[in-house]
């Protein structure tokens, strides 16, 4: 069982590309969990052809303990198993608990099965504190693709979450798998990532290029794969799916200095601004 | 100073670094030596201390009868801070009497994932449907400040909601080093929202608060007794046999009586600066200083039949005890005692055992500042930290309404050279030669200063009791007298003494040796092992 963490920017579309992906690794044939670990419980949303109905944490908070582990997995697009972690109302209570709490219960009540090819964890924004590591901790996942594009704070934010992988992966076994490059249609935005990404000591997996059928298909709450499988963006996400499946480049990044983090995005693209 | 010395020699490079500055040995004259106080504990040191919430909940508001006050967080902050400190509180006018319950949100996983407010406010709503206080106060523990709660704003729906006063105390376990800074919390909210919200003024003439005393056995009543019969009225208290009634006219008073210092010099400085009500720092603990803060008192207001009824009441007093006292001076003479209670406490417990002969060789505190040791004057070269400044630190302008002086400036001038007006001199100037001053003390340093000192008793709280008495040595908790009391005034100096005299004479723990000092309490046997020769040849 592959446990893979997927970060990124808040909007840089972590869960769009993670569903893309499963969905792409599901027609492969594999046996596939996602957890989302967002309290807005909006990264199995394409999957299951709309939001999950109960999240793992409403139920604990409505039934208590004695959590029934089928009243909140629900299987989606090619029997992908979906989990939503769920949490507070925003400016409430602590999500990163809720995370920590969550994590623990499906443990509990034995949701990671032997079956399982890949189990993937969708997780919010930043490393902002102990609850949104809890999925790269010992035992967890054990590879993370960082969802990023060439725009400044989107590199920033990477680097800033290589930073929280690099602390774990000291003590325990987790490692960068890649950046996944989500267009926004930068200049010079693939040499970009890729200078970055071989700067941190990984690698940019694959460039995922902007088009509109990823918008259309999510208006519809399907996967692009579902929604038009001969379009050019599915073979896109099938691509991905092919190369993180063969994928064996994982290592502890190497966080860059700010000014070396600025002077990359000076050498690349940001050139003629400048 | 040999014994500072091998004390502290004990203690590893960095350890002793720190604990140096908190522990001092008296020099002769008494005057002048600098103690650290008020700082961070070392780590795994097992110091005696306690928390913000135990401050403020425990010890501040914990003795008002009339408020309800709900700790919100997980059960054992407020199941641990349930009667433990042994305030006594008779029901006032209304027959209302909260000291017996422990009222708390109960925080479970799932309210520290989603918020607890909405649990807090169903608790307001029981408290208020059950109990129909006129008065809650809630009380937080520390998960509350990590997940951020808002319960002041709690605190004002509340307020509306139900037509009460409802006061919320942001006073989370990991504020500050120590418990002090939860009586800071505490003051700062009494002094905010109750101090000055009545209008009732005293009937008397001579009028005033006692500050800094929490009823522990019953002491509170003693002192009122004394004070009343020489013909003040109590305005309030705060906080011992206390009530939300009652502070609310606090301001009507005309002196305020600050026992403890620590815990409540704020609102005595506050109240000075909103209402300009003058303060002086009494002690109603020990003979001498019963009388002495009664003189001080009179001179304060400079009455003749008050001053005429204070001797009265003080020799009528004395004569009524003086075979008690006699009795038991005979008993207790030549002893030595240690004392670790409160923030003013070890001061006054010496006054008390001195009436008796008892000479005290240790004292120290878990939560002092500088101030309380080494007297009000070392306040402006007091350095403020991080940890200090956390706390909120009100400046008050003076009340238009209210404010009002009792005896002229000039006359307070003159005052302060006879009185400790404003003023207090801590404890280290009254110490002898010799004797040991430590401030934040752990059990370490406990059992050494047993075995240094042997004194014949101990005085100290409930996390070191049963440490003290294993060693044969009299304990007594000062935070709840060990179910007796009271101990302060003249009645009370009897039943402390009659209590360590009975200690001390039947010291039950000296004479028990306990079993594993007379036989091994493993059985084994020695036998030959199993002869392993494969093994030991391959190794």
């Amino acid at each position: 069982m592959r446990q893979v963490a997927i970060y990124g920017k808040g909007g840089i579309g972590k869960s769009t590309t993670t569903q893309n992906l499963n969905a792409g690794l599901a027609e492969m044939g594999k046996h596939i969990m996602i957890v989302g670990c967002d309290p807005k419980a909006d990264s199995t949303r394409l999957i299951l052809g709309g939001l999950a109905q109960r999240t793992v944490l409403d139920t604990l908070r409505e039934e208590g303990e004695d959590v029934d582990l089928d009243y909140v997995m629900k299987a989606g697009y090619a029997g992908i198993k979906c989990v939503e972690s769920g949490g507070p109302e925003p400016g409430v209570g602590c999500a990163g608990r809720g995370i920590i709490t969550s994590i623990g219960l499906l443990e509990r009540l034995g949701a990671y099965t032997p079956d399982l090819d890949y189990v993937f964890y969708d997780v919010l924004g930043d490393v902002v504190c102990g609850g949104f590591a809890m999925p790269i901790r010992e035992g967890k996942a054990r590879e993370i693709y960082i969802v990023a594009s060439g725009e400044m704070m989107a590199l920033y934010a990477a680097n800033n979450i290589s930073k929280g992988i690099r602390k774990y992966a000291m003590t325990g076994g987790v490692r960068l798998g890649g950046i996944i490059c989500n267009s926004r249609k930068v200049d010079g935005e693939a040499d970009l990532v890729e200078a970055f990404a071989k700067e941190l000591g990984t690698q940019m997996i694959h460039f995922i290029p902007r088009d509109n059928m990823v918008q259309r298909a999510e208006i519809n709450k399907k996967t692009v794969i579902e929604y038009a499988p001969e379009s050019d963006q599915a073979a896109v996400y099938r691509e991905l799916a092919k190369k993180i499946d063969g994928n064996d480049m994982f290592v502890v990044p190497k966080p860059l200095k700010q000014e070396r983090l600025e002077q990359i995005l000076m050498d690349h693209g940001m050139m003629d601004i400048a | 100073m040999e014994e500072r010395t091998r004390i502290l020699d004990q203690y590893g490079a960095k350890v002793y670094k720190n604990r140096k500055e908190h522990l001092v040995q008296i020099e002769n004259p008494p005057g002048g030596q600098r103690i650290a106080a008020n700082s961070r504990a070392v780590p795994g040191i097992m110091t005696n201390r306690g928390c913000c919430y135990a401050g403020c909940k425990g010890v501040v508001l914990g003795p008002l009868k009339d408020v309800a006050i709900i700790t919100h967080g997980p059960i054992g902050c407020g199941f641990y801070s349930w009667a433990t400190r042994r305030n006594k509180a008779i029901p006032g006018p209304d027959g209302k009497n909260f000291l017996e319950y422990c009222l708390s949100t109960d925080l479970q996983e799932s309210d520290i994932v989603f918020g607890g407010e909405k649990k807090l406010r169903q608790a307001v709503r029981e408290v208020v449907d059950i109990f129909h206080p006129k008065c809650i106060m809630i009380c937080s523990t520390c998960p509350v400040g990590l997940i951020g709660d808002d319960i002041q704003a709690v605190a004002e729906w509340a307020g509306k909601e139900f037509s009460i006063k409802c006061l919320a105390f942001s006073c989370e376990g990991y504020k500050g080093v120590s418990q002090s800074a939860g009586h800071h919390i505490a003051n700062n909210g009494l002094m905010k929202y109750v101090i000055g919200s009545g209008d009732a003024p005293p009937a008397k003439r001579f009028s005033v608060n006692i500050l800094g005393e929490y009823n522990i056995g019953g002491d509170e009543w003693e002192i009122a007794r004394i004070l009343k019969r020489v013909g003040y009225e109590i305005v309030s208290t705060f906080t011992g046999d206390g009530s939300y009634e009652k502070i609310k006219n606090a301001h009507t008073a005309s002196l305020n009586l600050v026992q403890c210092h620590r815990s409540i010099n704020y609102i005595a400085e506050m109240m000075k600066d909103k209402y300009g009500i003058d303060w002086i720092k009494v002690n109603f603990i020990g003979l001498g200083a019963v009388c002495k803060s009664l003189r001080d008192m009179a001179k304060y207001f400079d009455d003749e039949d008050l001053t005429a009824r204070t001797e009265a009441v003080i020799a009528d007093e004395l004569s009524q005890i003086e075979d008690d006292v006699d009795h038991y001076r005979k008993k207790l003479k030549g002893k030595t005692a240690a004392i670790f209670v409160g923030g003013s406490r070890s001061h006054h417990y010496q006054n008390l055992l001195a009436d008796f002969d008892v000479h005290t060789v240790i004292a120290g505190y878990e939560f002092a500042h500088r101030d309380d040791y080494e007297g009000r004057r070392v306040i402006p070269t007091i350095k403020v930290d991080s940890d200090s400044r956390n706390i909120e630190e009100l400046h008050l302008a003076p009340d238009e309404k209210h404010y009002r002086l009792v005896v002229s400036r000039e006359r307070f001038e003159k005052l302060k050279s006879e009185i400790p007006l404003e003023d207090y001199d801590g404890m280290m100037r009254d110490m002898n030669n010799g004797t040991m001053v430590i401030d934040d003390f752990n059990h370490f340093e406990t059992l050494e200063l047993l075995r240094l000192f042997k004194p014949d008793f101990f005085f100290s709280g409930i996390k070191d009791k049963y440490v003290i008495q294993k060693t044969g040595v009299v304990s007594r908790q000062m935070h709840s007298y060990d179910y007796s009391g009271p101990y302060a005034g003249f009645r009370g100096a009897v039943n402390f003494a009659r209590d360590i005299t009975m200690a001390l004479y039947v010291p039950v723990w000296g004479l028990v040796t306990p079993p594993w000092k007379m036989e091994p309490m493993l059985e084994g046997k020695l036998s030959e092992p199993e002869p392993k020769e494969e093994v030991s040849k391959n190794a």
